[in-house]
């Protein structure tokens, strides 16, 4: 992994193309699968080796939401293997497209590493066993059907006979792929479902060099790279003369859009970097600050003619009948991902005309893109070598930009590897950012208290306009109005509008996309419960059918939070229910506020309905990574503008919570089966809204913008 | 030239002095371990330590730990695991990773100071930011490691 030079074994197998899972005549295995014993690719999925281990590839990200060791375990669980023996793989990308793209999809995002892919790489497991078992079986002249086989070994139970995975995977890699095959119910799988250790783990604790920034290569060198403060700005001129003096220095880099210095160390790069003196065309962004896009918000609540995102009803009408209507304004800023690895890209033009990558993506085949795009090359000219993600939570996805960067970089020192790193500045000034958004909630209440109707208007920035613009409806950005558009409360009349509102600053895909709605309608939820003088968990569970699932996770997290119980002096509970990203999710929030205003989360209780749950262990963690990230963006968080710049610059103005914030988070696992949700992002949904409603419980102050740092929560 | 001890061997660097130990070692002696976080001493993702104590590296200059002790995560696991690695793999603690060598580094050295750290020794000694919010288990496989009653599974 330290410089994946290619340096890969060429092995032939006779395997005929065509079918599911086709296999062509010639294909590289990657160094960790080629170490060793000799290895054979009985399909794309499984690797193995004549001393029976297995390689399992993998063609999503591994950014820390365990998708690397759950996709293992489903492979593992179908080919049936011994699990000690298991190691895994990226897929490589370059091989993906000459092989048509056999992998599926490469793209790690919207909590679809799992669920996306489930299907497919059981059914390679599955396939290979079923292969390995006919290669055996044609060995003794057998039939398959007398045989079986269990942890790598294939048995012919009538004579006793037995054969290892590894004695007949090069025969099996021969045979025709089966056009169909048996999928394990869930309710019986041995190595699915299993808390299983992430097979990440002994490298990350041992600091092996799995990351893009420590990528290491012969004659290697760094680059730091500045871009327009203001976004959609320029270059209009460079002076370096004094930093191409500088010790190290090799080069300094001119596009539009930034420049880069190129030296020895990244260090040095970055102090040469600092003596350059860029004349920058700050472009018309220059004007904008947050009050500007505060006015922007306001400005789209305020347009008549908005396109509708849902009706249901009369909503108009009801609300004029209503006995009750309620109406409040909620916001919420714009947010930097701030991964703890800067965007990282090495990029290497190698005198033959083939360019190799090395990043942190959580979107493989749009890095190859934009790289080849940028080199000028064809996708089959171009490697992308995944590394192991230091975070991603949605940077690293469909923007591609430090990718760009980095080929052209590369592309100015033709043969020879440079290393580009964003130092933390331009990480937390470069982002694509959440949007800010601005939401108007108005509803009915009949003298019963029962909701008849809501109207809710949403001005926010797309992000599909940008990233997806194929994905946008009507002028409708899904991702805008989830939430809403979805509702799960059997309101009789709705009525959604949106109001896109685009300022300059770019926006994109943060952990959960569209997560401010459930603080918005969560919250707006519990004033309604107030207004109708109805306890929060029952005003909800009243309004959810019975038998939908955010009623049963509702249900399951009162459950486990002991909801109604006495609680210590000072402590008030707040709860939360949201769907999304395929799983359904309800929390309750522990919390005091002391006389000074000083809130304390005690303990977070999180139930989840995933359908299936591969590795509970990986999804109880990232139930506890949801909470801190959107603890922080709860707490302090916010990027500010001024001047069309982000004024927010390090972790010093843009905090993250430490380990004496952390509160105490117990989940819930309550999987029904039936469905494949995800886990890398639902857990987020309700964090803001059970804190705030646990906020009002214990001061009678609603917060209807975040982060708190803004608020006084001192008692009314 | 300046000489460094670096996990027990002693090396000749040739650079200027106010170069951040961080960079002389990802950069100059290619230990990758130690990461860049945020450059400012806020993050811990460069903890090491310079003769037994816990140093941020990237704001370190070189020349102040010449002649020192520098111990990085690619010295802790020599001969074998330290036992705090261990417990991070029993416990599963990391998530992507990225700022768990600095982690790792900072409770070494709480646990040579204090065998049997607190909570409140926790809190104060773990300044060390994550993102992925592996923090419950941080506190858990350090309690762990120093064999305390607090480290009950979860």
């Amino acid at each position: 992994m330290t410089t994946g030079l290619n340096r890969r074994e060429f092995l032939r197998a006779s395997a005929a193309a065509g079918g599911g899972l086709a296999l062509h005549f010639s294909f590289p295995v990657p160094a960790a699968a080629a170490s060793g014993a000799p290895a054979t690719e009985v399909n794309a999925w499984v690797v193995i080796h004549a001393d029976d281990r297995v390689v399992v590839r993998i063609a999503r990200s591994e950014m820390g939401q365990g998708t690397y060791t759950a996709l293992a375990q489903l492979v593992a669980e179908e080919l049936d293997c011994d699990w000690s023996r298991v190691s895994a793989e990226f897929a490589s990308p370059n091989e993906h497209i000459k092989r048509n793209r056999i992998w599926g999809s490469m793209s790690t995002g919207g909590s679809m590493g799992v669920r996306g892919s489930q299907d497919y790489v059981r059914r390679a497991g599955a396939a290979a066993r079923q292969m390995l078992v006919a290669a055996a079986a044609a060995r003794w002249g057998v039939p398959a059907g007398e045989c079986t086989a269990r942890e790598g070994v294939i048995t012919h139970p009538p004579t006793k006979r037995t054969l290892r995975y590894g004695q007949v995977a090069a025969a099996a890699a021969a045979l025709e792929p089966p056009r169909a095959v048996t999928l394990r119910d869930p309710k019986d799988w041995r190595i699915a479902g299993k808390p299983l250790r992430r097979l990440d783990l002994p490298d990350k604790v041992t600091g092996k060099p799995v990351f893009a920034v420590d990528v290491a290569l012969p004659g290697l060198l760094h680059a730091s790279i500045a871009q327009c403060p203001v976004f959609g700005g320029s270059v209009r001129g460079v002076d370096s003369a004094e930093a191409e003096k500088m010790r190290g220095v090799k080069k300094v880099v001119r596009e539009p859009g930034f420049v880069a210095v190129v030296a020895d160390s990244w260090w040095r790069a970055n102090e040469a970097l600092k003596k350059v003196k860029i004349d920058w065309d700050p472009g018309p962004g220059a004007t904008a600050s947050t009050e500007t896009v505060a006015a922007m918000l306001r400005d789209g609540l305020a347009d008549p003619k908005l396109p509708e995102a849902r009706r249901i009803g009369n909503p108009e009408a009801a609300l004029a009948a209503a006995a009750k209507v309620i109406e409040a304004e909620y916001g919420s800023p714009y947010l930097n991902h701030a991964t703890m690895e800067p965007q990282t890209c090495t990029a290497w033009l190698r005198p033959e005309g083939f360019l190799d990558v090395w990043t942190s993506t959580q979107n493989a085949e749009a890095s190859m893109a934009a790289a080849a795009e940028t080199a000028g090359l064809p996708l089959e000219k171009v490697e992308v070598h995944k590394m192991m993600l230091g975070g991603g939570f949605g940077r690293r996805g469909a923007p591609q930009d430090f990718v760009r960067q980095g080929v052209a970089i590369a592309k100015a020192l033709p043969g020879v590897p440079v290393k580009l790193m964003w130092s933390r500045e331009e990480d937390m000034q470069h982002g694509f950012y959440r949007p800010a958004s601005r939401v108007r909630m108005t509803a009915g209440l009949d003298t019963q208290g029962r909701v008849v109707a809501m109207h809710t208007r949403i001005a926010c920035p797309s992000i599909l306009k940008v990233l997806v613009p194929q994905a946008l409806r009507q002028g409708i950005d899904f991702t805008a109005v989830r939430s809403f558009t979805d509702m799960p409360y059997t309101v009789p009349n709705q009525r959604v509008d949106y109001a896109m509102r685009n300022g300059h600053v770019p926006v994109g895909f943060w952990r959960a996309p569209g997560q401010q709605n459930p603080f918005y309608r969560e919250c707006f939820v519990d004033e309604l419960a107030a207004a109708a003088g109805q306890d929060p968990l029952d005003f909800r569970r009243g309004m959810l059918k019975e038998g939908d699932k955010n009623r049963l996770v509702l249900e399951a997290v009162a459950r486990a939070a002991g909801w109604g119980a006495p609680l210590p002096p000072g402590v008030h509970r707040g709860i939360a229910v949201a769907d999304g990203f395929g799983s359904f999710t309800a929390m309750v929030a522990e919390a005091s506020v002391d006389a000074r205003g000083t809130l304390r989360l005690h303990r977070v209780i999180v139930a989840i309905d995933s359908g299936h749950v591969v590795n509970p262990d990986t999804c109880r963690a990232q139930a506890e990574s949801n909470v801190v990230y959107g603890l922080g963006a709860l707490l302090y968080q916010e990027n500010t503008l001024k001047d069309g710049r982000i004024v927010e610059s390090n972790f010093l103005d843009f905090p993250l919570p430490g380990i004496a914030e952390m509160p105490k988070v117990e989940t819930v696992l309550v999987p029904t089966g039936g469905f494949w949700g995800g886990h890398g992002e639902p857990a987020i949904l309700p964090l803001a809204p059970a804190v705030c409603n646990a906020i009002f419980a214990a001061t009678g102050k609603r917060i209807r913008s975040l982060p708190l740092k803004h608020h006084d929560l001192r008692r009314a | 030239m300046i000489t460094l001890n670096v996990n027990g061997k002693t090396q000749q660097v040739d650079t200027e002095p106010e170069m951040p130990l961080l960079w002389v070692l990802r950069d100059l002696l290619g230990l990758h371990g130690t990461k860049y976080g945020c450059g400012v001493s806020v993050c811990g993702a460069c903890t090491v330590h310079v003769d037994g104590e816990p140093v941020r590296s990237c704001s370190m200059p070189v020349a102040a730990a010449a002649g020192k002790k520098i111990l990085t995560i690619e010295g802790l696991s020599r001969p074998r695991l330290h036992r705090l690695q261990e417990a991070w793999i029993e416990h599963q603690v990391p998530q992507c990773g990225y700022c768990q060598p600095g982690m790792l580094m900072s409770a070494a050295a709480l646990l040579a100071r204090k065998p049997t750290p607190t909570d409140t020794d926790i809190d104060e000694a773990m300044t060390n930011l994550c993102r992925c919010g592996t923090y419950a288990r941080v506190r858990l496989a350090i309690h762990s490691a120093a064999g305390s009653p607090a480290a009950r599974k979860g």
